[in-house]
């Protein structure tokens, strides 16, 4: 478990992070989001005791970082791939660790294998592809045992069997009981990983629910309805008083009602239903809702033509169309 | 009370002792100790026997007062002004590395005690830059006064067998010295800009420059070299061998404190 | 359009790229999947003429890379965020790309809009963020406003704003009728993003087909069915029906129904002949990701394991490593490895099965150090 109080770290003017309060739970894997900027990295990085708070404090299982005695058989961390020195094999890498923490160094073979490395145990760090340097610092994460993990983009760089995998290791290691706090910002990733979510944004709490609540909170939901005589479901819909709009593929939308509500008024209507959807918004869609307005380098729209109006007759569309006549 | 205490310092004891191990992999698991260390060495004694072979040759063109003033012991030590930059490397780089590859962040973690952290890593440092120091003093005196032929001078002379062992120890506080500037400054190339042509060049020009020389001489080579010179005849320096050592433990001893402040105030 | 026809890249012995015809048609985005050290970077840096291929070509709007009359302002391509001169600025690195495919300096500050960089256009681009710095190589593909587009792992170090804007970005440049071909390592994000897919597997191609058409060819999706609640009668009749008519069914924790086999329709007809009403009926398509999963199996490099855990089950005494302050005599001990194979790990032996799961601590507050097999002894004091 880990307490943040009123954690604040302010550099200059600048407040990074301001008031965090919230608790990461056992048992569970709790995703912590935020945009670029948000203040995700400091805020691991003082759960870790690397940078000082200006104010508030961090209590792992009721006590502070430092305090902890062999701190990698409690706290696990992957904060950056590349937190290693390129000089050293991955064997030694991982030996330093153990020794300092009194872990044995049986254990750094088995953490190698458990992460696929193995192989390439003797080689120097330096020629690790990222995806590799991952799997490493995943490693020195699992090396102690540890009861709370916490993992900063996981699957940075990872293939696909490599994103698969430390998803089920995160999903098993918080079966086991123990804390997992895990940063990401790639929401349909995350939708699949997390069950709770902590969102920041410039530094400020914005969210600590469940992940189903954030979704119905921050979201539509709707109910895709679909059926072989379509207008006669627009008839039933209309005559109950329910709006609807035009969905994908001549489907219908309907918002606020309930699944259930709609099929049995089709049941009452003796109408055939091919379909009858409930539908959430996905965790992107929540997320974007959520954190407007606290993005940094937002892309411009504007200089982008209309998508749908984009004519393909001149290659190549508005952007540039002037200097090309020149050009060319 | 008491016993809470006592329970307390055989932890941080047996903390202490893991992260001496951890250290100790830390700094043979890399190349770079093994080429700044066997530089140092080869650098040292290398450049030591060449100067001493030309000290011969050219001894007897020295006029009397410079024969009075010849020694041996210091002339075979010639190539540590060189080899000691190997070992600012060395000092250099056992710090910062941690730094500029990342590592410092798995290491604090994983270590949360700052102070064990460093000091630990300084002791490995320090010992290994004793051990390599001691044999490349030794070595280079011995193949020296090889060179040197009847003009030599021998361990068992007064002083001789101090100045020896003062150049090992020499060599160590350098290293130390430079781990220390290192921890302040966090970037390699900063501390190796700093220090390189520090020792290299600015020590030797306040040396030589008599405004300067008084200044000069309370610099940390130069006032630790005083423990390398056996005959100091012409020279007016107002410490003796020892004291002079002290003057550049103290220089060491404020690097190591302006250091952990540093490591214990920021963030890593 | 892109198009290879038997290419081929052999690295001395081994071959990375074996014998790929496909072809990147314009106005969709074609995914280029693989895993690992299947050869498609290799693939990529092929049609862009950075490596020479062994055997076979490959051609862009029918012409090699390297014959293509100024390039840069045909094919715009995204390979490695960091490759770009850290001490220049942002604005700077374009301009110079600019300067040598003639295109006006107006155009850098048009991409650098488009891309959301303008604020930091004059910074230099060392102290910029793999987002940033992935977003100025977005930029870089999108200056000469080339027809072809190749993108490799385009949303790496993006935040969930930039993820979003990139994949509205290679959608819109697709249905401009521009020729897009990404590779990632995201099926998640693929799914959303790619029309078509390419998918290679040890050098060889595996899979050229629809999103659609891979996922349905490679995985089985499901219907969720759900009756009235309370009325378990229905429920069961609607179940024998369905098995009857084939289909397989399973039940899901919330009581509603995961049918395989039978279409949607067909679903709502058996329903209407037993006579069930109906709450819920929608269609589940299988994940790419459970799709590309079941195709590379046995095509992938650096595969994960278990967890023994072995030495961190309660070790026991006679191992040593309690007493770890009797250490610094014995460095030297675990300095070398044994290699695998050479001895066995003593820490191995004890437990082959996999690990029984450490008890969970549900009440954890009221206990700060939950029991669980982690925990060194304390030397005794």
């Amino acid at each position: 478990m880990i307490e943040l109080e009123g954690l604040t770290k302010h550099y200059g003017d600048v407040r990074a992070v301001d008031h965090l309060t919230f608790t990461v739970r056992p048992g569970v894997i709790t995703g912590f989001l935020g945009p670029n900027g948000a203040g995700k990295s400091t805020t691991m990085r003082m759960m870790l005791d690397l940078d000082r708070p200006t104010s508030g404090t961090v209590r792992i299982d009721g006590r502070h970082y430092r305090e902890l005695h062999d701190p990698l058989k409690t706290v696990g961390a992957l904060l950056d791939a590349k937190a290693m020195h390129g000089g050293r094999s991955a064997y030694h890498h991982l030996l330093c660790l153990a020794q300092s923490n009194g872990i044995p160094a049986g254990r750094v073979r088995e953490a190698l294998d458990t992460v696929g490395l193995t192989s390439v145990a003797r080689k120097r760090t330096k020629g690790f592809s990222l995806g590799m340097g991952q799997r490493l610092g995943i490693a020195g994460a699992l090396l102690g045992d540890p009861r709370i993990l916490m993992f900063d983009e996981p699957v940075n760089g990872l293939d696909p069997e490599g994103i698969h995998w430390i998803r089920n290791l995160m999903k098993g290691l918080a079966a086991q009981g123990r804390t997992v706090f895990v940063s990401s910002h790639l929401m349909s990733e995350m939708a699949l990983t997390a069950d709770h979510l902590v969102v920041i944004g410039q530094g400020k709490l914005l969210a600590d629910t469940s992940m189903a609540d954030f979704i119905a909170e921050n979201s539509r939901a709707f109910v895709t309805m679909r059926s072989p005589d379509q207008e006669r479901l627009r008839e039933v819909l209309r005559g109950a008083g329910i709006d609807f709009v035009p969905g994908a593929e001549g489907a219908l939308e309907v918002e606020g009602e309930d699944a259930a509500h709609l099929g049995e008024l089709a049941a009452r209507h003796q109408l055939v239903l091919h379909e009858l959807s409930p539908r959430s918004a996905s965790l992107e869609e929540a997320f974007m809702r959520l954190t407007a307005g606290s993005v940094e380098y937002h892309a411009h729209e504007n200089h982008r033509p209309a998508a749908a109006a984009a004519p393909t007759a001149e290659a190549g569309g508005q952007w540039g169309a002037g200097w090309r006549k020149k050009g060319s | 009370m008491g016993s809470r205490l006592a329970e307390e310092g055989i932890l941080t004891m047996a903390v202490a002792a893991q992260v001496l191990r951890s250290e100790w992999t830390k700094i043979k698991s890399v190349r770079s100790t093994v080429w700044t260390l066997g530089l140092a060495l080869v650098v040292t004694v290398a450049l030591g026997a060449l100067i001493s072979a030309l000290a011969k040759k050219d001894f007897d063109r020295l006029d009397p007062q410079g024969k009075i003033e010849f020694d041996p012991t210091f002339v075979s030590f010639a190539g540590m002004g060189l080899g000691q930059l190997a070992l600012i490397v060395f000092g250099v780089l056992v710090v910062s590395n941690e730094y500029s590859t990342g590592m410092i962040r798995t290491s604090l973690a994983a270590v949360p005690q700052r102070a064990t952290f460093l000091f630990s890593k300084i002791t490995i440092a320090t010992l290994l830059a004793f051990t390599v120091g001691m044999i490349t003093s030794f070595a280079a005196f011995f193949t020296g006064q090889a060179m040197l032929g009847i003009h030599r001078a021998s361990l068992g002379d007064p002083g001789v067998l101090r100045a020896v062992i003062g150049g090992g120890l020499y060599m160590t506080l350098i290293t130390v010295f430079s781990m220390g500037v290192a921890t302040m400054l966090r970037s390699p190339m900063l501390a190796l800009g700093i220090l390189m042509p520090f020792f290299f060049l600015i020590s030797a020009i306040l040396g030589n420059v008599s405004a300067t020389k008084k200044v000069g001489r309370y610099l940390p080579d130069q006032a630790g070299q005083k423990v390398m010179q056996v005959v100091t005849v012409g020279d007016d320096a107002p410490y003796g061998p020892w004291g002079g050592f002290a003057i550049m433990t103290l220089w060491v001893v404020a690097a190591l404190i302006g250091g952990y402040a540093v490591l214990a105030r920021r963030d890593a | 359009m892109i198009e290879a026809v038997g290419l081929t890249k052999r690295y001395g012995a081994k071959t990375a790229v074996h014998n790929l015809t496909f072809q990147v048609r314009p106005g969709a985005v074609t995914g280029f999947l693989g895993p690992n050290g299947s050869g498609k970077s290799t693939t990529m840096r092929m049609i862009l003429g950075l490596d020479v291929p062994s055997a076979g070509r490959v051609t862009i709007g029918g012409q090699p890379f390297h014959k293509l009359p100024n390039a840069p302002r045909q094919v715009g391509a995204l390979l490695d965020a960091k490759a770009v001169h850290g001490g220049r600025s942002a604005r700077m690195h374009l301009l110079s790309l600019a300067q040598l495919s003639g295109i006006p300096a107006r155009r850098v500050d048009e991409v650098l809009g488009v891309v959301g960089l303008q604020d930091v256009a004059r910074k230099r681009s060392k102290g910029f963020s793999l987002g940033m710095g992935q977003r100025l190589g977005i930029a870089a593909a999108l200056l000469g406003d080339p027809q072809v587009l190749l993108f490799d792992e385009p949303v790496n170090g993006l935040d969930p704003e930039g993820i979003l804007w990139v994949r509205n970005l290679m959608k819109g440049l697709a249905a401009e009728g521009r020729t897009v071909f990404v590779s990632s390592h995201l099926m998640s994000e693929m799914a959303l993003t790619a029309d078509h897919l390419i998918v290679i597997g040890r050098g060889q191609l595996m899979a050229d087909m629809s999103v659609k058409d891979f996922i349905s060819a490679n995985s089985a999706g499901f219907a969720r069915v759900r009756t009235p609640d309370g009325e378990v009668a229905a429920r069961e009749k609607l179940t024998t029906a369905l098995v009857e008519a084939g289909a397989q069914v399973l039940s899901e924790q919330d009581g509603a129904l995961r049918v395989t086999g039978l279409a949607l329709p067909r679903i709502s007809d058996i329903a209407h002949d037993v006579d069930t009403r109906l709450w819920e009926l929608s269609p589940h398509q299988a994940s790419l990701e459970e799709a590309y999963m079941r195709m590379t199996q046995g095509a992938v490099d650096y595969r994960s394991t278990q967890d023994q855990r072995a030495g961190l089950q309660a070790p026991p005494a006679q191992h040593g490593w309690q007493q770890p302050a009797a250490a610094p005599q014995g460095w030297a001990e675990q300095a070398y490895p044994v290699l695998p194979g050479e001895q066995p790990n003593p820490y191995a032996q004890p437990v082959a099965a996999p690990q029984a799961p450490a008890p969970a601590a549900p009440a954890a507050p009221t206990t700060p150090r939950p029991p669980g097999p982690l925990r060194r002894a304390r030397p005794p004091t």
